[in-house]
Parts: C-alpha cells; structure tokens; sequence
C-alpha cells in the first residue's frame, strides 16, 4: 500500500470536497491532502486527517467542519489524527495549486528552488498578480505557519507564498 | 511515580513548551513586524510539537489526565526544560542567540528521534524536523546578519552569545530517561552529536565574525527541575488560567 496515496471512499468524496480549509476558504481538505483515508466501517465514517504543520490552528476546525457535513448526510463520522507519515506540500494536488495561485497565493515550488527562493539567491516565485518572478522576500515566515511574505518589485504588491514542506 | 517513557517525552516537550511560552511573550512585541510574525510562528510550531508530546504523555498517565494538566498543572520543579530555553528576552540579540543555540541542538535531536523504536516519538520527530528545518535557517540567518552588521549589533551578539554560552553542556546530558531507554532504542546517546553540535554553532559564528566563548564552567540544573529565578514567573503567568478557573476551555 502506498501511503502517500490516499484512500478515499467514493461515497465519501463528494461530502469531503464540501469541506474547505478555514484559513484558505478556496482549498477543499482533498486538494489539501490533509484527508489521508475515509472509509465506511459498519456504517460509519471512519476519517484519517494529517495536520500540515503541528501547531497549524484550523487542524481542530477541520476535524468539527468534516464531522458536521458527514452528519447533514446522515453519517455518524469518527475522526483521527494522525502525524505518520507527516504531510508534504507534494499532496497538494493540481487543482489545489491552481486554485491556491488563482486565490493570490503562489503555490510550492520544488524544495530546492524553494531553498532558493527562501534563501533569496535566486527570483523564481511568480507572482500570482502579475505573473512577475521580479519577487523579493519580506519574511520567512507569513500570516499563517504555512506560508512565507514575498512582495513583487513589478506590480508592487505583497503576497503570500505558501512554503515547500517536505 | 512517572514512567521512564512519561519523564522522557516531558523532559524533550518542556523545552519546547517554556522556549514557546518565552517566544509568545514577544507577540505584539517584536522589533518588526516580520520578525514579531517570525517568532510568534516559530512558538506555534513549538507548541504544536508539544500538544502532540503532552497528550502522548498523558494517555501513558491514564486516568483523568489531559495535555492541559501535563501542560498547566505541575510545579516548578516538575518541569524538566533547559536553563537555556527559560532564560528571559533580554533584547532581540538575546532572544535570537538563545533560539539559535536551541535550534541546532533541537534539529539535532529530532534527526537522531526519527529512528526511535518508539513510534509515536518516531512520528513526531518526522513532523517537527520539517518544522525546525525553518527555524535553525531563521535564527542562523539572523546571527550573521547581526553579528556580520553594525559594531553595535555586532557586540550585542557577542554579549549575548557570551552570557548564554554557559547553558550549552546541560543539553546534552543524560537524565536518568535517557539512560533507561537508551538500551530499547526509544532514546538517544546525546554526547553522539555533541562534536557535531559545536561544530555546525562554530561554522556559522565564524561566518557571523562573532568569537566562540570558551568557556570551562557551565550552568546545569533544569533537566533535574532545579531552575534559574526566570521559571517561577514564567509559570506564574502560564498558569494563571488554569489556576484561577480550573479546567476551563475555551
């Protein structure tokens, strides 16, 4: 079994996708790939969550957010936290980046351009304005655990860039 | 009477749990906003680690205990943490030497924990590193900023780094935890990446133009719950809550 890949129940799957990240209202907690499993176990909903960092807030949100939209379908839900094996930016998947980029924040880039880019060496984040790479860094760290503070020299707008974790 | 397990896993969060408690005083208090963000940041990941260590530890205690009462509910010598992470944010200077001095020591020691037989502490180690990753690069980055900058900033590295240098050795003994399970593969031999500690501290201070103190007495005494004057008014105000209106939640 691979456990970076994701179990999900296909019953399931439209219930989850309803369920957003509190803090990224634009990312389902499926393109986020913090849902690690959801099965039917004797009726009911047996979840898997993964926080992205350990003292992420919304993590508590989430867990009551999935609960909830399983119980308006009529399922009881059970939902664990598990730390094993720690989440990667890399379970973002595609449509999670495009919606992250169209949101006004610059999805992941590889960890070592991303080591770059945080270092400062080289200008690669895009800005998710313009399209500029013309990006400087403001900050290692941004409005949430997730994300760093990067400012475009072209547009001169400040955004967020939502940091390689791996 | 706590378990080897129980002593080990609170003696590693404490530190996280005081250094984090120490971070938090400075939010709303930082000398920028990005560096307010930064270390407020780097407390939450801290306590996040600890949340995961505390109510690992409590399940082990069983009974009606919970991370808030391992958290909140102990007396100041029962707290195991580091004089280091207890000492106070002096200036900037002070609070950027004693997360870097911590930081090295802390990616240190979760490396070596991935690989415990202990799995939830293996999880853990897994989880925080990535974290830590972010804050030995913060701290590091600002050393040589500083100490490679003005001659005032330059010279309040320097005394910082000398004042706190004393508290180095005591991270890594070896309390009584980590010798009992050090044999089943749960623990760590902390002097095995004592060399490597010192080594990766010196590489950036020299970069940093900053001297190596040396120094031939060191501070010890956190790690058997004997504290410097700093840890009663740190737990004064951790505690207050819970003192005040016990177990209440938000």
């Amino acid at each position: 079994m691979n456990l970076d890949e994701p179990y999900i129940e296909e019953e399931l799957r439209g219930i989850l996708n309803g369920v957003s990240d509190p803090e990224i209202p634009v990312l389902t907690v499926l393109q986020m790939g913090v849902v690690r499993s959801a099965r039917i176990i004797n009726g009911k909903a047996v979840i898997k969550i993964t926080p992205t960092y350990s003292g992420c807030p919304a993590m508590d949100v989430i867990g009551e957010d999935i609960t909830k939209a399983l119980k308006n379908e009529g399922f009881d839900a059970d939902v664990e936290l598990v730390l094993s094996p720690a989440w990667t930016t890399d379970w973002i998947n595609k449509e999670g980046r495009e919606a992250l980029e169209k949101y006004g924040i610059a999805a992941p880039l590889e960890a070592d351009a991303d080591k770059d880019a945080l270092l400062g060496n080289k200008r690669i984040v895009k800005c998710p304005q313009c399209g500029s790479t013309n990006t400087v860094l403001v900050s290692q760290f941004g409005s949430t655990a997730c994300k760093a503070l990067f400012k475009c020299e072209d547009c001169l707008e400040p955004f967020d860039y939502f940091k390689c974790l791996k | 009477m706590n378990s080897s397990l129980e002593n080990y896993i609170i003696q590693i969060a404490d530190n996280s749990l005081i250094l984090g408690q120490r971070l938090g005083e400075l939010c709303g208090h930082g000398p920028s906003l990005e560096t307010d963000i930064a270390l407020t940041n780097i407390s939450l990941d801290l306590f996040g680690q600890v949340r995961s260590y505390y109510q690992y530890a409590a399940k082990l205690q069983g009974g009606d205990a919970n991370e808030d009462t391992v958290a909140f509910l102990r007396k100041e010598n029962e707290y195991k943490n580091v004089l280091l992470v207890e000492q106070p944010n002096t200036d900037f200077g002070y609070v950027i030497v004693r997360q870097f001095l911590f930081d090295h020591f802390h990616w240190l020691l979760q490396d070596k924990l991935q690989s415990s037989s202990d799995e939830t502490i293996a999880a853990i180690a897994k989880k925080s590193i990535k974290e830590v990753s972010y804050h030995v690069r913060f701290s590091s980055d600002w050393i040589r900023r500083l100490g490679d900058g003005t001659a005032e900033s330059h010279e309040r590295i320097q005394q910082a780094m000398n004042d706190l240098w004393v508290y180095t050795d005591e991270l890594f003994q070896m309390t009584d935890a980590d010798i009992d399970l050090l044999e089943s593969g749960v623990s760590v031999d902390l002097a095995a990446f004592r060399d490597e500690y010192y080594a990766r501290v010196k590489s950036v201070l020299e970069e940093s133009t900053i001297e190596t103190p040396e120094s031939k007495y060191f501070q010890k005494g956190g790690k058997k719950g004997i504290h410097t004057e700093h840890m009663g008014f740190i737990l004064t105000e951790m505690q207050y809550m819970q003192r005040t209106y016990p177990n209440m939640t938000w």
